[in-house]
């Protein structure tokens, strides 16, 4: 049995301090910012979900609360069957405007169905439903699926909670610092070290596949682009050429990747196969290129140089010939990240000496500062473009921080006694 | 007067002379030396191996000016200063007395901003050193530039003093990276 605690109540422990059950530090997400309109929506408890070891609507109220778009409905501890048509007129009577229904169906297999509508209580009409089996342990992929589920239905986006993040953690003594690659579920949970070191991990890259990352690692006293499968463990040298290699980005093909190094001089644009074979040089200018990141038609690479005195973007063809430059306000942009639908660019901007989240509308070119704060570094879009994850700076220590494209919706994301930095969000997952 | 040249703080160095050093290496295998199945999350956990740390004795003597390795630069300088220049000179004459020693020059930069802008900063000032090296006769093939950017700060706070410690280039001989 379920304890008296209102669901609501849970939920907001749930969303508040995200508890690890791991061993590893575990980030824990903080809202400190949401919407200026909520959509309010009821997800009461499921039928039969108490025969679960771990439930499943819990996860998908703090999806859907985290994101800053919805405001949660307590509908006490009533469970909905999804089998009955839901009183709506009440459900709207508390102030929600949706209300998801579900039960939940032991298998004789040891697995479970999960069965799922969600309801417009002010059209009175159903948006729509599914079935989903799902062993146990399963319960918070599942509340994913489902929070996706209903935050496509009401926003007409994807969602992005079934997603996965990556980051670097910085632990230990300064003499001997502990570098750790992890990968973690989109809220911060299910954290897992894909690499660890004893020098820096830096950049690291998603192939579109959602199973293979790039990133930069110094463990052979220099820079050196690996491409590391996650499930396996196998990593591969792409790039270790004289002098540094850094910077790699994927080409949306998942084929080749943009990366930069200095074989032949100062920090220049090439391209080369993900196995590193075939490297050719994208561009030549007399400045710094770095930062490549693909346009999601693969037709453009933006980029940051220095070729015109200060750190600008620019964008050059992905098959190379003459580059434009695309940031004109102030004397230090870099880091452009463009957003999976390909109309905006995320990119960090100096203002006044502080180094904040800015975004441009890639049609006007017109930029919106998005933070407050004073050392961002390394924006990425959520694959939906709705949320921008970032590394910056609270109380001298590096945490990660989200904010929507908007500006309105904002979290921050820490871990205990260790400094988290180089967030990568993930892929949408397949 | 003002601190200019801080020795690099070298690993317990063994007397044997190694033959690390290969340059250019184009895509091969990593060495991995341990795996662990990650907390249930479809990730395999890799350690990634260290360094290995030898080198010769007559280098880390502190009496002896090739025991100091950095290179200090000013903000947004890729300068060699004039104060440097008898280090530079002193490395350079040891390269060209010892053909078959090979440098790693590692180029730092402040902690602001992007690091992978300050990956590339770091170069700059990596290569700087490269090329005063072997202007004063040392080889090409001898010299590897890197940068480590904004990754090894020698000074970890957020202060003028601190950003001009970590605007150097460091100069590793074999064994020593």
């Amino acid at each position: 049995m379920r304890k008296l605690l209102s669901a609501y109540r849970l939920l907001i422990a749930a969303a508040l301090t995200v508890v690890s059950a791991v061993a590893h530090a575990q980030l824990s997400i903080e809202i400190t910012g949401a919407g200026a309109s909520r959509f309010p929506v009821a997800i009461p408890v499921f039928e039969n979900e108490g025969t679960l070891p771990r439930g499943v609507t819990d996860v998908v109220r703090a999806d859907l609360e985290r994101s800053g778009l919805f405001s949660l409905v307590d509908m006490g501890l009533a469970a909905f069957p999804v089998t009955a048509a839901p009183d709506m007129a009440s459900v709207r009577g508390r102030g929600a405007d949706a209300v998801l229904t579900g039960s939940i169906y032991q298998q004789g297999d040891g697995r479970f169905e999960v069965r799922f509508r969600l309801f417009d209580t002010q059209k009175q009409t159903e948006l729509g439903g599914l079935s989903l089996r799902m062993a146990p342990a399963q319960n918070r992929a599942i509340g994913h699926k489902i929070a996706d589920f209903v935050y496509e239905k009401l926003t007409g986006q994807p969602g992005y909670f079934s997603t996965r993040i990556a980051y670097v953690v910085k632990s230990g003594p300064t003499a001997a610092p502990r570098y750790e690659l992890q990968i973690a579920d989109a809220d911060g949970m299910n954290a897992a070290a894909a690499l660890a070191s004893r020098e820096p991990i830096i950049s690291p890259a998603w192939a579109p596949d959602g199973q293979r990352l790039a990133y930069v690692s110094f463990e052979a006293k220099k820079p050196v682009v690996y491409v590391h499968t996650l499930a396996t463990g196998q990593r591969q040298v792409v790039a270790n050429f004289k002098g540094s290699n850094s910077a790699p980005a994927w080409a949306p093909d998942g084929q080749r990747l943009a990366v930069v190094l200095t074989k032949d001089g100062q920090s220049q644009l090439y391209v080369l196969n993900a196995d590193g074979s075939g490297v050719r040089r994208l561009a030549t200018s007399p400045g710094i290129d770095t930062e490549p990141a693909w346009s999601p038609d693969g037709e453009w690479i933006y980029f940051t140089s220095d070729r015109g005195g200060s750190p600008q973007i620019y964008r050059t063809s992905s098959s190379g010939g003459s580059a434009q430059r695309v940031s004109f306000e102030g004397s230090y942009n870099v880091t452009p990240r463009p957003s999976a639908d390909g109309t905006s660019l995320a990119f960090i901007t100096r203002n006044s000496g502080r180094f904040q989240v800015a975004i441009m509308d890639l049609a006007t070119r017109q930029t919106t500062i998005l933070t407050d704060s004073a050392r961002d570094e390394s924006p990425s879009f959520a694959p939906n473009g709705r949320m921008i994850l970032y590394a910056t700076d609270s109380g001298g220590r590096g945490v990660l921080a989200a904010v929507s494209s908007d500006g309105r919706v904002k979290q921050r994301l820490s871990v205990q006694a260790a400094d988290v930095r180089e967030p990568s969000w993930g892929p949408q997952s397949r | 007067m003002k601190k200019v040249l801080v020795p690099v703080l070298l690993s317990t160095l063994l007397a044997a002379c190694s033959s690390t050093g290969t340059f250019d290496q184009p895509a091969g295998g990593a060495a991995v030396d341990e795996r662990s199945q990650g907390a249930g999350s479809g990730v395999a956990t890799v350690t990634a191996p260290s360094a290995s740390g030898s080198g010769i004795a007559a280098l880390t003597d502190p009496k002896n000016i090739l025991s100091k390795r950095s290179v200090m630069f000013d903000f947004d300088s890729y300068v060699i200063r004039d104060e440097a220049r008898p280090l530079v000179e002193a490395h350079a004459k040891f390269l060209v007395q010892n053909p078959t020693m090979k440098m790693l020059i590692q180029g730092n930069a402040d902690e602001r901003g992007s690091r992978e802008y300050n990956l590339a900063l770091g170069q700059k000032r990596a290569d700087a050193v490269r090329k005063a090296l072997t202007l004063l006769g040392a080889k090409e093939t001898q010299i590897e530039s890197v940068s480590l950017g904004e990754e090894k700060p020698r000074c970890a706070e957020a202060t003028e003093d601190c950003f001009a410690q970590n605007r150097r280039g460091d100069m590793l001989y074999s064994g020593e990276f």
